[in-house]
């Protein structure tokens, strides 16, 4: 009864079963005729044998040419900063929250979630759809666009479940590369680093709209409406739902409106990254006013969220993609053509930190000791905010730091130049991306005093 | 504030500040649905209280219920409620792929030793096979992909999503329901030198259909007679003999005899943890500083596409693989669904040799692994889903995982009375 390694019939088989011709009369001859070969190559080196062969088995690999690829920039500095054995060592690289003790956090209610769904037996691992968790996909897109959003109560959004932000922008992009006939994609300067990546290997080209003003390190709203203003009709605008990564600059309420109405008038097409809502002010409503006031005005959108940050759920990748539409019937067809895109990348999403998601979100009770624990993650990275800046001020460093406490979210843009930044890094064993934007989430009242005097030397010795 | 003012007046002449009146999305065209994950749909969908699903590859116990390893749920609690959920490296969870790698080249391989392999955690065997694609794509351009007929039909999109032209390679043989063997050589010898050959390490899916251990050795003769890369794909160690030593003996062949392959790898069925998607791509190279840098270049790819990887499914796979008492729970667990994927299919060929069935239905209990490519028309397939209400894909695959002492007898009825007059 054991079926496997006897031969199939097929190899005695009296017919030749292949249409190809073949010197070999038999299945039989062909098998002695290996054995034969395999004792000759037993009894000479194996290099002899290869080499007698015209067509001979390459001795090396077909990747030999492949060179060291370079350090990822802000996953890299996690890297060094792990090697550095300074004991005064602070790492204000990689976003990712840190308590006052310098710890990572899982909130409360995420160990609360995921308990209920160890204890829960009749939960099995099985695949998920392509699209992910229904649940979790209906909660997430009333989270950002709001329950009472046109869109939802007309039931014309498509959501996916993707892994986290990175694998949202990505399925978008791809799926923007496919259907859409404008193939250029804009995104501000700075950005985030990866998203050029992102949407390159997605099939998009690149360009840059104006955003930050190093001047006045806020934002350059002039550059912004003029770049937008003449690029061309449909094209799609990656912008920030809030707390911009990496300078921390917000359009005002104000800004926004003008942006959506230039943006409609031109129909350049919206693509959010939302990966901070409820993070940067503490308020997930007030966060998500930027996608809200767009998704209620008729137009089309796409949007991004991540639970990387806002739910610390980092590692677990979660995250989804919404597509807000004209009709139920063209969100239907998007979302056909969506799991195409997902079907030969992933097959499906994870299914655990989804799980966790939809355990909060659909839970009264959960979800409001969830807008706790978010507000307080988001108050206390405001504190070192005001705690960075005061302390700036008291020592005399040189420069107006105000923006500290003007920008918002988890990334300060601070200024400081690449040198400063490498100086900082040698000599006082600071940790950041080389672009000067320092997490203010790793931060605490302990290490602000050390970070105080590292700017503070770096500004005065490197001008 | 000047400038902003007159761009508007420009546009408010024409300008509706609301939307657009129309959809960028009109010719968007409703896709085909999966036709693998859409039989499931519509076997969920079907009110009929006798309905059987041997569609989709998912593992299911005598009762037709979906499992969770004991081992799992030992590996979950003491997971849950314990570590931080940072994120990972972009190449993931490095105990995970070391344990990883001892299941595909073995325990004591000098492989590992010398530190030649360049591996990185994926998104279950799907993911492994795209990154592989699109490295292959980005590094050896001007390749092809061959791939066996038939083979899982997501291995077509991935190359094609990656960009990477396609050759098919003969494999399944439909008169015997069996390898074609003859004609897998000759494609091999036929195919330009240095081409890249698509192999599944052990029952192909969706055939059950595996070489034997003297074919494997042929084959690998040939691969390397004309410089071919091998690249495996391994979704089913363990669940094909229950023993997964064995089920790698293929790999292991091609390991001897000094090809420099690549391996995907994945946790899905053997471990039942589908949804967490856990994998792992792996390639051989020729010393530890290629494998340095090919993995670095892996990273490069997984980053613009998910950044780094889950967590949680390797955090079960290493709790699992790195304790012996629950590594030991684990393989005889493994055994068990092997076991009885194994006795169902005796007893499916039984029954239909029972019934008198005019066909010969030896490969049921030759073919191995979840999949029995039965042979069946997508005519008889059809009637087997509108008039019993048995749902498999069109290509006539069944998967063993669904049967069951309680359905095999309604089964094999079935299937007799759509066969008996072909």
């Amino acid at each position: 009864m054991s079926p496997q390694f006897t031969s199939p019939p097929n190899s005695d088989a009296h017919s030749s079963p292949s249409s190809s011709s073949s010197l070999i009369s038999s299945a039989s001859d062909r098998r002695l005729s290996a054995l034969v070969r395999h004792l000759a190559a037993e009894e000479s080196s194996p290099m002899d044998s290869l080499s007698a062969s015209p067509t001979a088995a390459r001795a090396d690999s077909v990747f030999a040419h492949v060179v060291q690829g370079p350090e990822d920039p802000i996953l890299g500095v996690t890297v060094a900063y792990n090697k550095d054995q300074s004991p005064n060592k602070v790492n204000l690289g990689v976003g990712a929250y840190r308590t006052e003790e310098g710890k990572p956090l899982v909130l409360n209610v995420v160990r609360k979630a995921e308990q209920k769904l160890v204890n829960d037996m009749s939960r099995v691992k099985e695949y998920l759809p392509i699209v992910g968790l229904a649940e979790f996909n209906k909660l997430s897109a009333r989270l950002i666009l709001g329950a009472d959003s046109p869109p939802v109560q007309e039931n014309r959004v498509t959501t996916v479940q993707c892994l986290s932000g990175t694998g949202s922008l990505r399925v978008g992009g791809e799926f923007l590369a496919r259907h859409y006939q404008e193939r250029t994609i804009y995104i501000p300067t700075p950005t985030w680093g990866n998203h050029t990546k992102v949407f390159t290997l997605a099939g998009l080209s690149v360009k840059n709209y104006r955003y930050y003003d190093p001047a006045t390190r806020g934002l350059n709203f002039q550059g912004l409406l003029e770049d937008l203003g003449s690029a061309p009709a449909g094209a799609v605008v990656l912008l920030h739902a809030c707390a911009h990564n990496p300078t921390g600059v917000d359009p005002t309420l104000e800004q926004w409106e003008q942006i959506r109405q230039l943006m409609r008038s031109r129909a350049l097409l919206p693509f959010f990254d939302s990966a901070y809502q409820g993070f940067a002010s503490g308020s997930l409503d007030a966060d998500a006013q930027s996608v809200r006031r767009f998704a209620a005005d008729g137009g089309e959108l796409l949007v991004a969220q991540s639970y990387a940050k806002n739910m610390g759920l980092y590692g677990e990748r979660v995250g989804a993609l919404s597509i807000v539409l004209k009709t139920s019937e063209v969100a239907t067809k998007v979302e056909s053509q969506l799991k195409l895109v997902i079907r030969p990348m992933y097959s499906n999403p994870p299914i655990h930190g989804a799980s966790i998601v939809a355990t909060i979100l659909k839970d009264r009770d959960l979800f409001n000791e969830w807008t706790i624990e978010l507000k307080a993650m988001a108050d206390r990275i405001i504190s070192m905010r005001h705690q960075l800046f005061d302390s700036l001020r008291a020592k005399g460093t040189p420069g107006d730091w105000s923006h500290i406490i003007k920008q918002i979210g988890m990334f300060t843009f601070t200024g400081l130049n690449p040198e400063q930044v490498a100086f900082m890094t040698k000599e006082y064993h600071i940790y950041m991306t080389s672009d000067g934007r320092i997490s203010m989430a790793g931060l605490s009242s302990r290490t602000v005093p050390h970070l105080t005097e590292a700017i503070h030397a770096a500004v005065t010795r490197l001008a | 504030m000047a400038l902003s003012t007159k761009l508007f007046q420009r546009s408010s002449s024409t300008a509706v500040f609301g939307a657009r009146s129309m959809s960028w999305w009109r010719s968007v065209q409703p896709a085909p649905k999966d036709p693998i994950l859409g039989v499931t749909e519509a076997f969920l969908a079907d009110p009929s209280p006798n309905k059987v699903n041997v569609g989709v590859g998912a593992y299911r116990d005598d009762n037709g219920k979906p499992v969770v390893l004991e081992c799992v749920r030992e590996a979950e609690r003491r997971v849950a409620g314990k570590l931080n959920m940072e994120y990972l490296p972009m190449g993931g969870s490095v105990k995970m792929v070391e344990e990883t790698l001892k299941l595909a080249y073995g325990e004591t391989s000098e492989f590992l030793k010398d530190k030649r392999i360049a591996a990185v955690q994926s998104l279950s065997g799907t993911g492994a096979c795209r990154l592989f694609a699109d490295f292959q794509k980005r590094f050896r351009p001007d390749s092809n992909i061959y791939i066996p007929v038939p083979t899982w039909a997501n291995h077509h999109n991935i190359w094609r999503d990656a960009q990477v032209p396609q050759r098919t390679f003969h494999y399944y043989h439909p008169e015997t329901k069996g390898l074609d063997f003859a004609g897998l050589i000759d494609d091999i010898k036929n195919a330009p030198s240095g081409s890249f050959f698509l192999l599944h390490a052990c029952a192909h899916n969706p055939t059950g259909v595996d070489p034997s251990e003297e074919q494997w050795k042929e084959i690998s003769y040939e691969i390397k007679g004309k410089g071919h890369f091998a690249f495996f794909d391994m979704a089913y160690q363990g669940f094909a003999s229950g023993d997964p030593e064995r089920d790698a003996k293929a790999i292991r062949i091609f390991l001897k005899d000094g090809h420099l392959i690549g391996i995907s790898q994945s946790y899905a069925k053997n471990m039942g943890l589908y949804g967490q998607r856990v994998g792992c791509l792996s390639l051989l190279c020729e010393d530890e500083k290629q494998a340095v840098a090919v993995k670095s270049q892996l990273q490069q790819l997984a980053r613009p596409m998910y950044s780094n990887p889950p967590v949680h499914g390797p955090l079960i796979v290493s709790t699992i693989l790195g304790d012996p008492d629950l590594k030991n729970l684990w393989l005889r667990e493994v055994k068990g669904m092997a076991d009885r994927i194994i006795g169902m299919r005796t007893a499916l060929r039984e029954n239909l040799e029972k019934l008198g069935s005019p066909i010969s239905w030896e490969h049921i209990t030759n073919q191995i692994g979840m999949f029995c490519y039965s042979g069946m028309t997508p005519e008889q397939v059809d009637r087997l889903t509108n008039e019993f209400h048995i749902y498999l894909t069109r290509n006539g695959r069944i998967s063993m995982a669904g049967v069951t002492t309680g359905n095999v007898g309604y089964l094999a009825n079935a299937i007799h009375e759509v066969t008996k007059s072909a």
